[in-house]
């Protein structure tokens, strides 16, 4: 996920980054100290995610927001609970961090993230979608059978696909794969484990345990997972 | 009486030493900044933008843990908005506590 760092105060930016650098998911494009800069940049560069202050002189967060036709998602960022209720007004909005920001707040801020993209991404429900996947192994285009995966991990810059017969080290991250695949057969439980359904045997607090393997949940798509399942 | 720490910085920071530095050099280097902007908006009376400089500050008065110092620079920062300076000794004292911790 591509982001970029609004903030007028340079020892917010730099824990801000330095949490994205420990997420390995978010990349860091660039940091702005002032809105304005960041709209210029905005004209010519796509990002998935701001970071944004709030108080800033001249220009602030919300004037920001307001001035973006199709605003990505936003993480606001602050030193005062005052704004919060307005923040949510604001559609693109997707948390409200309080400033200095510690490691498990800005921890709990990706998973909600997560799981406001993995719902707001449309089910595909008529879309025909292939049987088969194709990955690159060593230099081969290997055929794997879709139904056949029961586990995918995240391992650095590699994904694990786990079949029936054999797993799969190959070089690709869990969103691209995750786009591939039928969403009513997988799930993405954790920021990187994908399940397929089919599979679970069961599920016991903050894990759900996949053939023999014991697969974290985050908080934060637990209540999804739940909503997909088809339990009395 | 509280004393500036680094009790929250260890927090944020864990075991990453460098990124520890970072953050101190960037506080050092902006503290003494932010305090004279602060203090030159302010001897000019230009309280709204003082009150802008205080809430610039209030960051660095939380990383250094100082919790009843943030809650005495946001009523200082809000009734500053109101052209109100009664706080601003018990803001400076907060300040040169600081800076008094900065130096050593």
């Amino acid at each position: 996920m591509l982001c970029i760092i609004i903030d007028d105060d340079a020892t917010a930016r730099l824990i801000i980054k330095q949490h994205c650098l420990n997420s390995k998911i978010i990349n860091v494009l660039e940091e702005f100290s002032s809105a304005i800069d960041a709209i210029k940049y905005l004209n010519s560069h796509s990002v998935d995610l701001v970071y944004l202050d709030i108080h800033m002189p001249n220009f602030s967060g919300f004037d920001f927001i307001q001035t973006l036709k199709n605003p990505p998602k936003i993480i606001l960022t602050t030193s005062d609970r005052n704004f919060a209720l307005e923040a949510f007004e604001y559609k693109s909005v997707v948390d409200y961090l309080l400033k200095p920001i510690s490691k498990e707040r800005f921890e709990i801020s990706l998973e909600k993230l997560e799981t406001i993209l993995a719902v707001n991404k449309p089910v595909k429900k008529h879309e025909k979608l292939s049987d088969y996947i194709y990955v690159n192994v060593d230099k081969r285009l290997v055929k794997i059978d879709i139904p056949s995966i029961y586990l995918i991990e995240a391992k650095g810059d590699y994904i694990n696909i786990k079949t029936i017969e054999k797993n799969y080290i190959v070089h690709s991250t869990l969103k691209k794969i995750e786009d591939k695949l039928p969403s009513n057969l997988f799930f993405k439980v954790h920021r990187s484990f994908i399940i397929n359904f089919s599979e679970i045997i069961d599920i016991e607090d903050n894990s759900v345990l996949i053939r023999q393997l014991v697969v974290p949940i985050s908080r934060s798509n637990k209540s999804e997972l739940m909503k997909r399942l088809n339990f009395l | 009486l509280e004393q500036p720490n680094l009790t929250f910085i260890k927090e944020i920071v864990g075991d990453d030493e460098a990124f520890e530095k970072s953050l101190l050099y960037i506080i050092k280097k902006e503290f003494p900044e932010e305090v004279k902007l602060f203090t030159k908006n302010f001897s000019q009376k230009k309280f709204k933008e003082a009150s802008s400089n205080v809430h610039k500050l209030k960051h660095k008065i939380s990383l250094l843990a100082l919790k009843e110092g943030f809650d005495l620079a946001s009523d200082f920062e809000n009734e500053l908005k109101k052209g109100n300076t009664a706080l601003h000794y018990d803001f400076l004292e907060i300040l040169n506590k600081i800076h008094l911790y900065l130096l050593l």
